[in-house]
């Protein structure tokens, strides 16, 4: 026996050119919860990996409860007592919550008898540690903090003494993240061991004991979460002092620029994802649009941005109606000055494969400065990429390189770059910082309160509460399509968290 | 009663038609099902009808010649696997491939083997499979109605016949209440999950391609060896693709399958049937429109009937693990 339900010892591993683990010592104690912090890319999910036997260690010793351990697949992971709880969930969508924890765990080759011994033992654990969950419900019909609780019944039905969450808090609304953390609480009181990976320091104070922090494939710091701060742990993952609090001054609202008028959305299958919802953008000021993924925030973005059809409704743009219901073209929207920064980079504002150049220009492409009469001037091309890479400091500055191998934050920095500098008075922003780490985060939040400052009207929606408290002037909350109630940015947490999940009295409840 | 036999002589046909269309769908279930798209049924069906009917003829027995259909088969499963699973290759270019590999060796062995025009010789008795009569039937042929059902609906029919229709409760079986079926599904929904449970997505996946060359060896020897006696070529005439047809008309499910290629069989015994006869009202149809007919209605079928097909979700896309 050992205090430490983990050590790692001395752990190398390099994919190709690049060191995603330089040396890692780290040493988790028995019935704690241990925090792993750093941005993306600082190599917390190889290391990670490795542990479960994804990948093999170049180099280093594993020792799992004081012994010497070769996990050499997730097989030796799962018999060493390790279990995983994935980012984005490994469950088979169209099975039953039962079919799912069998998986890899069905004792013999028919399965009748295995089916039953499964579902005493679920029950078993439901009782124990507070999850229920139906275990013949399909999983795409749950919500996903249920599917996430199938994930840890998983780990749990295959004797996982030690747990392993990969940022599990991304999916989860406030609440459900509570929840979360009881839970977490709960199977460290029985003794099992948990190690929490997140990029969200706020989720650190609140549930570890200690907490590891990596920058660039390094361990570069391990500290008791009590003697700590968030400054410090930020500043221990980026390398420099950042600031958390965005500086800004108050707001001067000028003439309305953007307006929504009873807006109805209607997706493919007929269900009506944004209804009848109404609002107002003026110059100099940021409205953000907080809420739940998946409450018609993305249907609204696109209803504005002439990417979906609306069903009902106008949207003025500088007092003039734009084809909402009609055939929309988001192109002619551009010109007419509203500029569109999508929620998710990679498929809608981005062609990965595409160089960097080439991003920079999209959908600006017919612009005359880029042009040499039919033929794309290439070399005006990278001259303005490279002015851009300067000004938005990307990184590597190669306006030659594919997409693809800028990072998050740089290619969201692409992105914002293009809309931004064609100087647009309205902006619309999706989920800004979606993936982008520490310090890309605060020089992005720097750049849109420019833009507010610089009298542009800003629509931001954003997931991440935090951030909409931070940089919004004004807060819509919207919950199963409908705009539930506005808010000044100094509202508290709780009030806006029960707004969000759908309690319209949210201040009597929250007090 | 004239009507009635013409009705049971159809449905025995329906059933003699239809049975390399359920093998070859069952088939592509496995395969499918484990995430390996195979538009090469076709291709391995060819080639196993023209072994078995080269063995069967070389060495004059029907045992070895379904042992050669599915050797064959199943190597040319294991080239798809190979590029497909460990090199990760285009499942669709691969499946193509095979086809066409298939179609040109068949002939060109055929001839430099036997010297008859891409055919494989006649095959004798013992060398092709034989009809199999239930118990009772000559005695109860003549009772109405139940007597031509069971003697001539039911009874004489080859042993793949029974096999092939018994292999569709046994798939079901297999899919819903095994390990291996339920390891099956999950690597063709979400390979990732079976990784992380510790399970080889790799041998998975091999596994369930190599069951599907067996049933394409079965299919192929019951074309040349059993339907017919000997190869010809290009015998297959496009029913590999009519199976995957029935495959995503059925869904997935192997109840469904047989139900989807019975249709497809009566489709294609009733354009038989109707060859020269003439149609109340419309008169004599040409004969091209009623071989026509099976494909005309396997897109309107596929087209606007089924609803969405939805395939397993994983299908297609080789397995790379993440980051």
């Amino acid at each position: 026996m050992s205090d430490f339900a983990i050590e790692l010892k001395g752990i190398d591993k390099s994919f190709g050119l690049v060191r995603a683990n330089k040396d890692i010592n780290l040493s988790v104690r028995k019935g704690t919860i241990h925090g792993i912090i750093g941005e993306n890319g600082a190599g917390k999910s190889t290391l990670m990996s490795i542990l479960y036997g994804f990948y093999q260690a170049d180099d280093g010793d594993i020792f799992i409860d004081g012994e010497k351990t070769v996990i050499k697949d997730p097989n030796a992971a799962i018999a060493s007592g390790i279990g995983m709880v994935h980012q984005h969930f490994m469950l088979v969508e169209n099975f039953t919550v039962l079919e799912n924890i069998m998986l890899g765990a069905e004792e013999s080759q028919i399965l009748t008898a295995g089916i039953a011994k499964a579902r005493d033992e679920l029950r078993r654990l439901e009782d124990e540690y507070e999850l229920e969950v139906d275990p013949d419900a399909i999983i795409e019909e749950l919500p996903v903090g249920l599917q996430q609780r199938v994930e840890i019944l998983k780990a749990l039905y295959r004797g996982a003494e030690i747990l392993i969450l990969d940022e599990p808090t991304g999916v989860l609304t406030p609440a459900e993240a509570d929840h979360l953390f009881r839970i977490l609480e709960q199977l460290k009181s029985e003794g099992k061991t948990i190690v929490l990976i997140t990029h969200k320091l706020r989720e650190i104070m609140a549930v570890t004991d200690e907490v590891s922090v990596m920058r660039r494939g390094e361990m570069v710091a391990t500290r008791t979460t009590s003697e700590t701060s968030v400054e410090e742990l930020a500043e221990l993952m980026v390398g420099r002092r950042v600031l958390l609090q965005v500086d800004k001054g108050p707001a001067t609202p000028g003439d309305v620029l953007l307006a929504v008028e009873g807006l109805t959305v209607r997706d493919s299958r007929g269900v009506d994802m944004v209804k009848d919802v109404s609002f107002e953008v003026r110059a100099g000021e940021i409205v953000g649009i907080a809420g739940v993924a998946g409450n018609g925030q993305s249907e609204l973005l696109q209803a504005i941005t002439g990417i979906r059809r609306g069903t009902k409704g106008r949207v003025l743009l500088n007092g003039e109606p734009i084809r909402v219901t009609g055939h929309a073209d988001p192109a002619e929207l551009r010109h007419r000055g509203l500029a569109h920064v999508p929620e998710d980079r990679q498929h809608m504002g981005l062609v990965l494969k595409f160089d960097e150049s080439e991003n920079s220009i999209l959908g600006y492409h017919d612009d005359p400065k880029y042009l040499n009469g039919l033929f794309l001037n290439i070399d005006a091309i990278r001259k303005d990429a490279a002015d851009k890479i300067e000004k938005y400091d990307i990184r590597p500055p190669n306006p030659r390189l594919k997409t693809a191998n800028f990072s998050g934050g740089n290619q969201q920095k692409i992105v914002l770059a293009r809309e931004m500098e064609r100087d647009p008075p309205v902006l619309v922003i999706g989920q800004p910082t979606r993936g982008v780490d520490v310090g890309a985060i605060e020089f992005i939040h720097k750049r849109i309160i420019e833009m507010r400052d610089a009298g542009k009207a800003v629509l931001l929606v954003s997931v991440e509460l935090d951030e909409i408290r931070s940089l919004a002037d004004r807060v819509l909350v919207m919950f199963d399509g409908r705009v539930v109630g506005e808010r000044s940015p100094e509202t508290g947490e709780g009030e806006l968290g029960l707004l969000m999940a759908g309690v319209e009295d949210a201040k009597e409840a929250a007090q | 009663m004239e009507y009635f036999d013409t009705l049971i002589v159809i449905l025995q046909s329906t059933v003699r038609v239809s049975v390399p269309l359920i093998l070859a769908a069952l088939a592509g279930l496995y395969s499918e099902r484990s995430g390996i798209f195979d538009i090469g049924l076709e291709g391995k069906m060819l080639a196993a009808a023209f072994a078995g009917g080269a063995a069967a003829a070389v060495t004059g027995s029907a045992l070895i010649g379904l042992g050669a259909a599915i050797l064959v088969s199943v190597f040319l499963a294991l080239v798809h696997a190979f590029a497909s699973i460990t090199q990760r290759g285009n499942q669709i270019v691969s499946g193509v491939a095979i086809n066409f590999i298939a179609l040109g060796a068949t002939v060109i062995l055929g001839q430099a083997w036997f010297r008859q025009g891409g055919r494989t010789p006649q095959l004798g008795e013992g060398a092709r499979f034989s009809t199999v009569e239930l118990p009772f039937a000559a005695e109860i042929a003549n009772v109405p109605i139940l007597g031509p059902i069971y003697s001539n609906l039911l009874s004489g029919h080859f042993l793949l016949t029974y096999l092939a229709f018994a292999l569709v409760p046994f798939t079901w079986w297999v899919l819903y209440r095994t390990r291996f079926g339920l390891r099956l599904r999950a690597v063709g929904e979400n390979p990732g999950a079976v990784d992380t449970a510790g399970i080889s997505v790799t041998w998975m996946r091999y596994r369930a391609v190599i069951c599907c060359g067996i049933l394409c060896g079965i299919a192929g020897a019951y074309l040349s060896m059993a339907m017919t006696a000997g190869f010809v070529k290009g015998m297959t005439a496009g029913k590999g693709f009519i199976a995957l047809a029935a495959l995503i008309f059925a869904k997935w499910k192997p109840v469904n399958v047989m139900f989807a290629c019975l249709l497809f069989g009566f489709l294609d015994a009733m354009s038989i049937r109707m060859q020269g006869n003439e149609l109340p009202l419309i008169g004599e149809v040409p004969v091209q429109f009623m071989q026509a007919l099976p494909y005309v209605l396997t897109v309107v079928l596929l087209a606007g009937f089924i609803g969405k097909a939805i395939p397993p979700k994983a299908g297609g896309v080789p397995y790379v693990k993440e980051r």
